[in-house]
């Protein structure tokens, strides 16, 4: 049930309280509800808003042998694991990986129990048919179910109640300091699950961290992630694992709200187009590789520009080969005319397309592939894809880094608990993006953090209600 | 390769052009395809990149306000791009009925106003008392009341010259959306889905979100299928009747073992049973997630229907006594409000909505999936 009287907040001693109301916080508070537990949910966000970044996600990545639910064939520990080791260059840790990846197969039934649907692959997702299962409705109908599901059990939530601090006695935490309608509450459990998610909400955390242009970037997700638990944990000696100075970043539309626009700025005619900076010079080759696998890398390109934008520019031969976007084009008959709209150079502009196009050789273009129809003599090179920019109109869209989520994460053991700077805690286990950076070191594997939440959000859930019981 | 790029909207400026906001929030759709797995709307989307007016009219035809797209959306209000897509395409929806219907700003007054329906309601009452009192009947049961021929001649008319406009709305609906020839397959097709309510049962039978916010219930769509199934037997019942008049000779009142009662009684119970179902489930439902400016008109039209179909229950119950005269003027006067209203009140749905099922039929058809 949804917490009416804050005052309830402090009433008694609750068996299991969870900071964050996201996938994993969902899992953990299932499992516990089921034991019987008395179960505290605390979402920093409003109601509205609840879900944190599980959201604006899509699909879970499941190992299974056979049909599973709507995946095809077979996808085995195996190749699942090369999958990771491939995005993370080794920066994962592989006990931690193989169990997550082993559990994801029983978690999909359990999903289901539980209340999640899930739907065939998305017209253009058909690659992902095999490794990853959609929910019907995306992240936000699974963050549903998930709290139908909980309210049933009679799970208590509480919206907009921001965790400060975890009071931490002796490897034993206490209870938690939670805002609430302006007033802190002093929370007392005998088990804590921290699910809280990173700090990519933070831009000032950000900007320290990844330095000032940070500030220039936009947040794909939720704008509750702000890592106030996280950097509470820390600041007491937690042990962390990931890079405390990196996120993922994708390139997306430039026009993008700065926080929360999701799945729709994705922007895919980068393969089909020149990007330039803001002084009208390309930088990187635009046709390394497909689209799935350089989007991310984009991120990082773009945030290396000055004032971290780029401008992806095609003509009308381009305009109808990749996934509609959500922003129309910038438009003009002439390159000169677009440069003036886009307010680069016009000389600059037609200089590079100039060159660009003198540099493109005849050849047989195929946008579903590698066709190696390539630039000579240009630096940057385009290895694919490289057809002139020619026939008008021509069109722009902008480019920006957009953050999905923060590295620096919560070590913790295969039962999902959290380390302290002596040891294990006796009662705080942590689950989700709070803690993937121990999985997920580096990149990304599409799916992936729905998985690490599922799997660990239901051994915490677990763990933290057999301690209690 | 050209895309008309011209017509895409800008996500982050609302308008209050129905179409135009209709496009806007297809187009952040069309960009995100969740949803895709609810209903026939989503996978009609996908098909196209841009939308032209008669995409968007068809689109939002297609919809069937189950609500399963707002609950599991990440772009709701509070957030900028403020997406409502039942609602958007509820008002388009509305918009496209009113632009067909002829003659224009009739069908807005009995979409908007439920008053104007139940002044039709008494007027059609008053017409009928008036036909009772002026044109005695010599036959037996009601025909004592009101004549066979005066029958034929007040219910004719209301019931052809409706069609003919509804036909009329049809066509130029047929004209904005590109349909094509319609074949045999395509009609099955339409026909299935109307008749199961395909798109109320969020994809996987679970239902719709129309009165239980995020949980999923079928009440709507089982209280559909009482109105629309009590309606074609009540519909059925009077066809079967003209038949046993003209083709068998056999005159009315029939008994209770005759295809006019058999048909009759069960679909005047459904119809009743299905409208109090209707308006109890639009009681809990949220209303800014349905047509805005028409709850009045869709509230009036859900009474006039149970009023024809529990009139007609009273009817037969009431039959040899006084009560029959008063009572068969109330209930042809709702029947003669509801045809006489077919092409300018929620009853025109119906018609758009098939058609709507059969374009998408053929859209599967020639375009299949992208």
């Amino acid at each position: 049930m949804t917490l009416m009287d804050p005052g309830q907040l402090s009433a008694g001693v609750w068996d299991v309280v969870i900071a964050g109301g996201g996938n994993a916080a969902l899992c953990a508070a299932i499992e516990a509800a089921e034991t019987g537990a008395k179960v505290l949910i605390l979402e920093g966000a409003p109601k509205v808003y609840r879900g944190g970044n599980s959201r604006h996600t899509r699909n879970f990545r499941c190992m299974h042998h056979g049909a599973l639910g709507p995946l095809v064939d077979t996808y085995d520990e195996e190749e699942f694991w090369q999958d990771l080791l491939r995005v993370t260059k080794g920066e994962t840790d592989e006990t931690l990986a193989r169990h997550a990846i082993r559990t994801s197969e029983q978690c999909l039934p359990w999903m289901q129990s539980h209340g999640v649907r899930f739907q065939p692959s998305l017209a253009g997702t058909l690659s992902l048919d095999r490794t990853n299962a959609f929910f019907l409705g995306g992240g936000k109908a699974l963050v549903n179910a998930y709290y139908l599901t909980a309210e049933d059990l009679g799970v208590t939530v509480a919206y907009d109640a921001q965790v400060r601090h975890v009071a931490i006695a002796d490897r034993r935490a206490t209870h938690l300091d939670v805002e609430l309608g302006g007033e802190i509450h002093t929370v007392r459990g005998r088990a804590f699950v921290l699910a809280s998610g990173g700090f990519q909400s933070d831009l000032d955390w950000l900007a320290r961290a990844w330095g000032p242009s940070a500030r220039n970037f936009l947040i794909r997700g939720t704008p509750y992630n702000r890592g106030v638990v996280l950097r509470d944990m820390v600041d007491q000696g937690a042990m962390t694992v990931g890079d405390p100075t990196q996120c993922h970043a994708v390139a997306i539309d430039g026009r993008a709200p700065k926080f929360d626009g999701g799945i729709v700025t994705r922007l895919d005619c980068v393969p089909f187009s020149i990007v330039v900076n803001k002084h009208s010079q390309r930088f990187y080759d635009e046709g390394e590789d497909v689209w799935p696998k350089r989007y991310a890398i984009w991120g990082r390109l773009v945030a290396a520009q000055p004032d971290q934008v780029a401008y992806s520019i095609i003509d009308n031969r381009a305009i109808d080969l990749f996934m509609p976007s959500v922003y129309p084009p910038i438009s003009a008959d002439t390159i000169e005319g677009l440069a003036q709209k886009l307010g680069l150079s016009e000389t600059a502009l037609a200089g590079t397309v100039r060159a660009f196009n003198a540099a493109c050789r005849p050849g047989n273009f195929h946008p579903q592939q590698l066709d190696g129809v390539a630039t000579d003599g240009l630096d940057p090179p385009k290895t694919n894809w490289a057809r002139p920019v020619s026939e008008p109109p021509f069109y722009a869209y902008s480019l920006r880094p957009g953050v999905t989520f923060t590295y620096l994460g919560l070590k913790v053991d295969k039962s999902a608990r959290a380390t302290g700077p002596d040891g294990p805690y006796d009662n705080i286990w942590s689950a989700g993006e709070m803690m993937a950076g121990s999985i997920l070191g580096q990149g990304y594997l599409a799916g992936f953090g729905m998985t690490i939440g599922t799997v660990f959000g239901r051994i915490a859930g677990q763990e933290a209600a057999a301690h209690v019981a | 390769m050209s895309l008309d790029v011209t017509l895409q909207t800008d996500p982050g400026i609302l308008s209050s052009d129905p179409v135009e906001e209709a496009r806007r929030q297809i187009e952040i759709c069309n960009a995100c395809r969740y949803c895709e797995g609810f209903c026939s709307v989503f996978p009609a989307i996908t098909r196209d990149k841009v939308f032209a007016d008669g995409d968007i009219t068809q689109l939002a035809n297609l919809c069937h306000n189950c609500r399963g797209c707002y609950y599991a959306c990440q772009y709701t209000a509070p957030h900028e791009f403020d997406l409502n897509l039942p609602r958007a395409l509820a008002a388009a929806r509305a918009d496209s009925w009113e632009r067909f219907a002829w003659p224009d700003g009739l069908a807005r007054t009995f979409q908007t106003r439920g008053k104007a329906l139940a002044a039709a309601l008494v007027l059609g009452t008053a017409l009928m008392f008036a036909a009772i009192a002026a044109l005695p009947g010599g036959g037996t049961g009601f025909y004592a009341w009101l004549g066979h021929g005066a029958l034929v001649a007040i219910f004719l008319p209301a019931f052809v010259l409706p069609l003919a406009v509804i036909c009329v709305g049809l066509r130029r609906y047929w004209t904005e959306v590109g349909g094509l020839r319609v074949n045999w397959a395509d009609l099955k097709c339409a026909a299935v889905s109307a008749g199961r309510l395909k798109n109320l049962s969020g994809g996987q039978g679970q239902g719709c979100n129309f009165e239980k916010e995020e949980r999923f219930s079928d009440a709507r769509r089982h209280m559909h299928q009482a109105v629309m199934y009590g309606f074609l037997l009540c519909f059925a019942a009077t066809a079967s009747g003209t038949v046993l008049h003209y083709v068998f000779d056999m005159q009315a009142p029939y008994g209770f073992w005759s295809a006019p009662k058999l048909l009759g009684v069960p679909g005047g119970i459904l119809l009743s049973i299905g409208s109090a179902g209707m308006l109890m489930l639009r009681r809990k439902a949220d209303p800014e997630l349905g047509t805005p400016g028409r709850g009045s008109g869709e509230r009036g039209f859900i009474w006039l229907l149970g009023f024809a179909g529990l009139s007609g229950l009273l009817l037969y119950a009431a039959q040899d006594s006084w009560l029959t005269g008063p009572l068969l003027a109330l209930h042809l006067g709702g029947v003669l409000a509801l045809f006489l209203l077919t092409p300018y009140s929620k009853m025109a749905h119906g018609f758009y909505r098939f058609a709507a099922l059969v374009r998408d039929a053929q859209d599967q058809r020639t375009r299949g999936h992208v």
